[in-house]
């Protein structure tokens, strides 16, 4: 049962607050990640912010270091316009960032191997370039969906290919962070499972084992690569999503 | 051994392992509602403190790098000003050194000009001088020649003849063999 790969993504209640006008509203493992989550990336900024050198420390290197990541990143794909955003793309970056880091520890829950939360957050995103769009250019927003220089003839095809990527584009946002986190922590789990169960068959069976375990020390490194770009790339495609608030104009 | 682990955990949470768990829609709410919940307080603590605190640190290092730019072209300038106003008294200094060496020169040279013609005056005072003597102790000399021919062809006369001649008469004497 220790070595069952999907154990690791359940969800166990630990205060239970079920029936909350109908809804059950626990706080599980997976709650309790997310707080510490929000809380450890807080407490980074927080006190690499804290001294204020004009010579940074290392702490206050490494959260310039991410600020500066997240808003160049930011000022490329969107302007200096959408630098407006930057609050909510360094939340959404340094959340996903430290929920995947947490998952690498090993038994700590992986708030972002559950699809609800990486699609809740895919929402967030196209619910505030959508919101934004409308917003800051009114109708013309729908501009996003008429490229420029296209003949009049295949306009409704254009218009119906265009409509439909854009809302694709919530389920590849989440579903890609969530197959990444979810296939990488099972695969994972299940070499680590190898190495265990050939280590029960005696001698052959542990000098065998040698092979998954050197398999498990790479993935575990994958993993970590994988966490951080998972990260990133979830940050970027924010950024160019949100890009088209800003610009709709492509 | 396996069986009854296998049970336990069916019996455990029947519901729990017979629904993937990414899948099991029962947990949803309470992911969304503590999602909702960090997120926000996240995203809230963020924009109104944690950004700009960075943002903060980073514009008053930009400031104070682009200070001390300013700062350090300006002494730049001042250097430059300082080196060229230390040319210019070089030269200046060069120059004036120049002048003086070419008065002291000049006035060595009319110092040395003026000892050589009054040492050359002198010389010259005293050659005259020196020549006049020889003239005179020759004119002397020569006057004596006379005395001493009259003297001593008195002398010769004498002791020839035997008899006294006057000294009128031998000079008279002497004055004809001499014209």
């Amino acid at each position: 049962m220790a070595q069952d790969p999907i154990k690791q993504f359940e969800i166990n209640t630990i205060v239970p607050l079920q029936n909350v006008a109908g809804l059950d509203l626990s706080f599980t493992n997976s709650s309790l990640f997310m707080v510490a989550t929000v809380a450890t990336a807080s407490a980074f900024l927080y006190f690499g912010s804290a001294n204020r050198g004009l010579v940074p420390s290392r702490l206050q290197s490494m959260a310039e270091m991410s600020y500066e990541f997240v808003a160049s990143m930011l000022r490329d794909a969107a302007g200096s316009e959408g630098m407006r955003f930057f609050p909510f793309v360094f939340s959404i970056f340094m959340f996903v960032l430290f929920a995947n880091l947490f998952g690498m520890v090993p038994y700590f829950f992986t708030v972002t191997s559950h699809i609800i939360v990486t699609f809740a957050l895919a929402l967030l995103v196209i619910g505030t370039v959508i919101v934004y769009g409308f917003m800051r250019h009114g109708l013309k927003f729908l501009g996003l969906f008429v490229p420029e220089g296209v003949p009049m003839a295949v306009v409704p095809l254009v218009v119906a290919i265009e409509v439909i990527s854009f809302l694709s584009r919530p389920i590849s946002l989440s579903v890609r962070l969530f197959a990444n986190m979810l296939a990488g922590h099972t695969a994972l789990k299940v070499f680590a499972g190898f190495v265990v169960s050939m280590t029960s068959l005696g001698a052959l069976g542990v000098i065998g084992s040698v092979l998954p375990l050197i398999m498990v020390i790479a993935m575990t490194a994958l993993e970590f690569l994988v966490s951080f770009l998972q990260a990133y790339v979830f940050a970027v495609l924010t950024c160019m999503y949100l890009n088209d608030a800003v610009h709709p104009n492509h | 051994m396996f069986i009854t682990s296998a049970m336990a955990a069916t019996t455990e949470g029947a519901a729990a392992a017979a629904v993937f768990p990414p899948f099991d829609s029962s947990t949803y709410a309470s992911q969304l509602f503590w999602l909702a919940i960090t997120f926000g307080l996240f995203y809230w603590v963020m924009s109104k403190v944690l950004a700009p605190r960075i943002a903060d640190i980073l514009e008053t290092r930009q400031d104070r790098i682009a200070q001390d730019l300013d700062m350090a072209r300006q002494l730049q300038d001042e250097a430059d000003a300082a080196h060229a106003a230390y040319e210019q008294e070089l030269a200046q200094a060069r120059a004036t050194a120049g002048e003086i060496g070419q008065k002291a020169r000049d006035k060595a040279k009319a110092d040395a000009e003026a000892e050589r013609q009054k040492v050359e005056a002198e010389l010259g005072r005293k050659l005259a001088d020196a020549e006049s003597r020889i003239a005179e102790i020759r004119d002397r000399a020569l006057g004596e020649v006379d005395t001493i021919a009259a003297d001593t062809t008195g002398e010769i006369v004498e002791r020839l003849v035997g008899s006294k001649v006057t000294k009128a008469e031998l000079t008279k004497a002497i004055g004809a063999v001499r014209s």
